[in-house]
């Protein structure tokens, strides 16, 4: 790790001030989990940390009972795992896919939001775009088993870490952000951009932007899950992840439904055609696995990661039938 | 007067029995020591500037700017200009300082120019391996294979395989090292091999072999990998004499230490194997490579185990820009056992045989051992309810659905273990206190325990009255730990001083007791004479029969009466669940049926079988040193994509013990090395059994099982 | 432990100061690389915040009850300063990047990765560790379990485990399967203690029942 300062402001309008204004200069601490990794790897230098943990209304966790929420930017993975169990399954799965107590004891919402991207050349030191001191992207004639199957004609090929952002995606939250201009929303799906150059942020933020937390409007009668592939029981990172929310008429039949994957393009993706086919129809094995192949039809496998097409198919099928309550 | 030879089990007190470690409580309670832990006064933290490259000369290196920060209390260039480094993260330079994040600014502010040169970093396929990277071939050829395999009926060809894994010891390798004098040091080293480093680290400094003290309480793991001083420790005690004798602690950083600080070698064999419809086995023939590194790797004993009248292996050692291989647990074991026993499986397979049959119905070809073998067989399937579950390839076990298929997998596998050389010395006190000094270590395997249990049960004495000090090399001198070796050779050095002792207080009491030694025996912290203890004084008052003078004894190995032998058999069985959508496998059942001769102590030799059989469940299902061919790095030198199975990963697993009549008299013989051998053929040969193909090299990960379900989706159309 | 008395001659003098940003940085060299835009140095007194560092502070950290002093820079993490500094090591570095558990502690009840706390923000907070747990030569029902079960090996992760344990057990006294999958999935061994592990925490459950209904009684 460089060395820093250190500055922990108490609110937010100090938190923002104390922010640089181009990316790296500064670096909002949080949880810590992801940061300090990071910049024991010297991915980031920052020469200013900003600690959020003193801003005590960003901790605040409101869900009513009609299901809309405002969690703040500091609820805890293992505070909004307990407390969506009920209201919004596929956003509880979401924070129980991570298996680690620390991390869901330490992790926050913005944490998981604005985590870096997991891709081995990114944090060997080789850029947000892995490439070598030629210029060379490295991903495409690389190892890139863990790599973008969807999303990659860009020069991002990394996947989105994010475990929450599909549930909220498919929740259809919105991320709230306090800024030196005043406070903004943001629909979640459009917070996450895949970057153009190894200086931007894989997320629609400002350098001296502070995400405050997420809202997520009423979900009466909808049903939602997550369905992580994961190796291992224990903490993991996910292959593939699926997130679903529908509501079902008194027939069973769909008539709304969102679906976003995880770790599977450099944003979290948004299925929109795979989620409209449901409509007007029952879920069933059938029709789930029909959602799952159009949810990936878009999808440019690299050399290694073929594999992950499968992997997203079972995800998006295995998420709807537990949404449904149907067991696979 | 007592004998050298084990007890009878009916006289046996602790040997044998469910005793618990001895430095457990100092582990859970966070007290326990371990080099990482070591805090001398003054001491400096070192840190290593390694090299980004795999392959590439050093044209020049500039310490100036690390010299100059305030903080910096000395560089040392381990490999200077001119040097061709030959794997990448290789050691540049060493920094030490006042604190670790000013030794780590000051290694990065180290300047080199490199000359890149061109890497291999893989040896998957042996086709893409340039002629360059390729030793010459081995050949050997014992009767006539090919007239063997026209013989035969059925034959399998197959390609079978592992990559290279490391060590990933959760103590990095590293020492505390410096001068208390101007001609003698001092380190604390995390070493498997505490008797040898004084000496190997004294002729490296060019000084005499009793000048280098080595310490070490506990060690975080080794698995093989933690046998000598190593360059760094070296250079860091040249770096310490630097700066007048100063404390370093340098430990590898994780990276490091799964980068260059050991690995297993990979080993991949495109295998013929032949055998009549009935099952007899005729004819083997292998083509075979691997890498440890750039020194290459031998021929892993193909075909293991299993002794052909007729068979061919031809092996092709693979030279890499790696960090080299070094003793994995078990060397060359488990990478011949997967390979063997998963061509053996595919053929009854293809035969059309239950895999238990048809190792039962060869079981002679394994020589000396078959018996052993079979009632081991016998034993683990009647655990694992071999006949009840398994069904024939492809078909699924019982309880297999449309999506999850079940299978079960065996294997077997041997190993040597005899004793090492051990020295040790026994104190009998005159207050009744016993102590022994042993140039041993225990690697976690429990060897304080079993050093006492044997004393103890020796003397007849309370386990607590017997104080262990290893550790050490002030010590007498014990073999490093490593194949095995360890329980044969310090339970018989511990066992021959224990008794010399004993008879030498028998002599010393006998006239006491209105007898002679030879008519006296220790039972239950008594002297008596034999068979009347009507006749007899309690330890402290035959201790106190010595006045002053303790009774110290030199205990060895090898020494007169053979106490313990080697070889050994084990059989394991893996029983999986395959989610044949997700290519994810969990593992349902694992058992191990295990001999090791006599056993010192039960919960420790079990301890040890789980724990080698959880490391084959990590080896088997997760752990790759994955290379990048592009930088020549190691793309997952991290703790989160060098993936080790977690607690709820691994399933039920049981472990028989075979003990009694036919191992008990053996002597104690070394556990860690066997039950490492079976998981990889074993739960991959359950694999197989349950999705019907065969995925052909470990680990067996997501995408492999895939690609072979595909494959084999595509032969069936 | 003197090092820390040898390096306070090392060190420049302790910084906490609301003072200038780009003063601060800069001197430490090689890291700091990236030069601040311009405005940062208007933007850095933010009135009622202390800015502290880059170089080393006095802190105060409340270890296993007991207050202890010492001087770091604020890069260090709470493992460090335990270890290097205070010579608390039962907490151990593996992994260093959030992901073994074997550096775990309690912090203010709650199980963390101390690899991945600054020991600047664990200030004024409770920082249980290991060694905390056995009183008057006891060991904890969760320590004494992993002792009966042969929970560990080389023993390098289970001060990690038993931090893990026992604050599975606090939390789910009596846990589900997938209570402890989920209370014990951030920890990592490599001799494979595993089925100790899965042994002693249904002991030490059943052995923390019991307490807990004894203490009942007493107190009913």
């Amino acid at each position: 790790m460089n060395k820093f300062e250190y500055a922990s402001p108490t609110t937010k309008e100090q938190a923002v001030a104390m922010l640089g204004k181009a990316w790296g200069e500064t670096e909002i601490l949080a949880g810590g989990t992801d940061l300090l990794s990071l910049m024991k790897d010297f991915v980031a230098t920052p020469q200013r940390i900003v600690n959020i943990k003193g801003i005590k209304e960003l901790s605040s966790l409101q869900i009513l009972r009609d299901g809309s929420a405002r969690i703040g930017a500091l609820v805890t993975i293992d505070q909004l795992l307990e407390a969506t169990r009920k209201s919004h399954p596929a956003l509880s799965q979401a924070a129980a896919g991570i298996a680690s107590p620390q991390i869901r004891n330490m992790g926050t919402v913005a944490g998981d939001l604005c985590q870096r991207p997991r891709c081995w050349y990114y944090r060997a030191g080789f850029g947000l775009l892995a490439r070598n001191d030629a210029g060379q992207a490295l991903v495409p004639s690389g190892d890139n088993r863990y790599h973008a199957i969807l999303g990659n004609k860009g020069p991002a090929l990394f996947v989105n870490p994010s475990s929450l952002a599909p549930a909220l995606i498919a929740l259809a939250a919105k991320v709230q952000i306090f800024g030196p201009d005043g406070a903004r929303e943001v629909e979640v799906e459009k917070f996450f951009v895949a970057p153009q150059s190894s200086a931007d942020r894989e997320y629609a933020l400002k350098s001296n932007e502070l995400v405050t937390g997420i809202s997520i409007p009423k979900s009466t009668g909808l049903l939602s899950a997550t369905y992580e592939v994961r190796q291992r029981e224990v903490l993991d990172w996910p292959l593939a992840a699926a997130s679903v929310a529908i509501k079902l008429d008194a027939a069973k039949k769909v008539t709304s439904a969102r679906i976003a994957l995880g770790h599977v393009a450099p944003t979290p993706w948004v299925a929109t055609e795979a989620a409209s086919t449901l409509i007007g129809k029952t879920i069933s094995e059938e029709s789930a696995v029909a959602a799952g192949k159009l949810a990936t039809a878009g999808a440019q496998p690299l050399s290694h990661n073929a594999y992950k097409v499968q992997l997203t198919q079972v995800a998006v099928k295995r998420a709807l039938l537990a949404a449904a309550g149907i067991s696979a | 007067m007592a004998e050298y030879k084990w007890p009878e089990e009916s006289k046996r007190k602790y040997i044998g029995k469910r005793i618990s470690r001895l430095d457990g409580p100092d582990k859970v309670s966070g007290r326990a020591k371990y080099t990482f832990d070591i805090n001398r006064p003054g001491m400096l933290f070192g840190k290593v500037l390694r090299s980004p490259h795999a392959h590439a000369k050093i044209v020049s290196i500039d310490t100036s700017a690390a010299e100059s920060m305030p903080g910096v209390k000395g560089v040392r260039i381990i490999q200077g200009p001119g040097t061709e480094i030959q794997w990448a993260m290789d050691e540049i330079a060493l920094v030490a300082a006042v604190d670790e994040g000013t030794a780590e600014d000051a290694a990065r502010a180290i300047k080199v120019k490199y000359e890149v040169l061109p890497h291999v970093v893989n040896e998957r396929e042996l086709a893409s391996v340039p002629a360059a990277n390729r030793r010459p071939p081995t050949e050997q050829t014992k009767g006539d294979p090919a007239a063997a395999f026209s013989g035969a009926e059925v034959i399998v060809e197959d390609v079978y395989g592992n990559d290279v894994i490391t060590h990933c010891c959760l103590e990095t390798h590293g020492l505390v090292t410096e001068w208390p004098g101007a001609n003698n040091v001092l380190l604390h080293q995390s070493t498997q091999s505490i008797s040898s480093n004084g000496g190997e680290m004294a002729r490296a400094l060019q000084l005499p072999a009793g000048s280098v003290e080595v310490k070490m309480d506990h060690i975080g793991g080794g698995f093989g990998s933690k046998f000598p001083v190593d360059r760094w420790g070296v250079e860091a005690t040249k770096l310490s004499k630097q700066l007048g004798g100063a404390p370093i602690k340098l430990m590898l950083e994780r990276d490091a230490e799964l980068t260059v600080a050991g690995t297993r070698p990979s080993a991949y064999a495109k295998v013929k194997v032949g055998a009549k419809k009935d099952g007899t086995l005729v004819a083997w023939e292998s083509e075979s490579w691997g890498s440890g590194g750039v020194a290459g790797t031998g021929m892993p004993p193909y075909p293991y185990v299993w002794q052909f009248a007729n068979q061919k292996t031809r092996h092709h050692s693979i030279s890499t820009n790696n960090g080299p291989q070094r003793a994995w647990r078990a060397p060359n074991h488990p990478q011949a056992c997967l390979v063997t026993m998963g061509a053996l499986e595919d053929l009854a397979a293809k035969i059309g045989m239950d895999p238990l049959d048809f190792v039962l119905k060869n079981i002679e070809m394994t020589g000396v051992r078959a018996n052993v073998y079979r009632d081991e067989l016998l034993k683990g399937a009647e655990m694992i309810e071999w006949k009840k579950i398994w069904r024939p390839r492809g078909q699924g076990g019982v309880g297999s659905t449309s999506t999850v298929k079940r299978g079960l997998g065996l294997s077997l596998h041997t190993w040597g273990g005899g004793g090492h050389a051990s020295d040790c010395d026994l104190t009998v006190h005159p207050d009744g206190s016993v102590e022994i000094k042993i140039g041993s270590q225990d690697l976690g395997t429990g060897t304080r325990t079993t050093i006492q249990i044997v004393v103890a049960e020796s003397l007849a004495v309370p386990r607590e009255m017997v104080k262990v000090h290893l550790g050490s090399n002030k010590y007498p001198p014990s073999g490093s730990s490593g194949g095995s070796t360890t329980i044969g050779g310090v339970s018989a050095s511990s066992r021959r001083a224990s008794i010399d002792a004993l008879n030498l207080l028998l002599e010393k009491v006998a006239p006491t007791l209105g007898t002679t030694a030879d008519k006296l025996e220790a039972v239950d912290g008594k002297i008596q004479v034999i068979g009347d203890p009507t006749k007899s004084m309690t330890w402290k008052q035959a201790c106190a029969k010595l006045g002053t003078q303790p009774i110290t004894t030199r205990g060895k190995n090898p020494g007169r009466e053979n106490l313990t032998s080697a070889g050994v058999g084990g059989v394991q069985m893996a029983d999986v669940s395959v989610d044949i959508e997700t290519g994810i496998i969990r593992m349902n059942n694992f058992i191990a049926v295990q001999d090791c001769g006599l056993i010192i102590d039960m919960k420790t030799a079990e301890s040890q079988v789980f724990g080698a059989m959880i490391m084959g469940v990590t080896f088997s299902l997760y752990e790759e040193k994955i290379m990048d061919d592009q930088t020549g790095r190691m793309l997952n030198p991290n703790m989160e994509f060098y993936r080790l199975a977690g607690l709820a990963d691994i399933g039920n697993f049981k472990v028989h013990m075979m003990t009694g009549k036919g191992y008990d008299e053996r002597g104690p013989i070394g556990l860690g090395e066997p039950p490492t051998v079976s998981p990889g053929a074993a739960i991959s040969n359950a694999v197989a059994n349950a999705i019907g193909v065969r995925v052909s090299t470990l680990p067996l990960t997501p995408d492999r099982v895939l690609a072979a379900l595909a494959r084999k989706g595509g032969q069936a159309s | 432990m003197s090092s820390s008395d040898e390096r306070r001659d090392e060190a420049e003098k302790p910084v906490v100061s609301r003072r200038n940003f780009l003063k601060g940085t800069g001197v430490a060299g090689v890291a700091l690389t990236i030069p601040l835009a311009p405005g940062a140095e208007a933007q850095a007194g933010v009135a009622g915040v202390t800015v502290i560092g880059p170089e080393r502070s006095k802190i105060t950290l409340n270890v296993n009850g007991t207050p202890r002093a010492l001087e770091v820079e604020p890069r260090v993490t709470l493992l460090d300063a335990l270890r290097n500094d205070l010579d608390v090591t039962g907490a151990k570095r593996v992994c260093d990047r959030a992901t073994c558990g074997a550096c775990s502690v309690i912090l203010d009840g709650k199980l963390v990765y101390g690899c991945s706390v600054l020991a600047i923000e664990a200030q004024g907070r409770k920082i249980e560790t290991v060694e905390s747990l056995a009183s008057n030569g006891q060991l904890h029902p969760v320590q004494k379990a992993f002792v009966d079960n042969d929970a560990q090996q080389c023993g390098f992760c289970t001060p990690g485990f038993v931090m893990a344990c026992k604050s599975l057990l606090d939390h789910h006294p009596e846990p589900s399967a997938d209570d402890i999958r989920l209370g014990l999935g951030g920890n990592l061994c490599r001799c494979g203690t595993y089925v100790g592990i899965k042994a002693a925490v249904a002991q030490a459950a059943t052995e923390m029942k019991k307490t807990r209904t004894k203490g009942g009684r007493r107190n009913g």
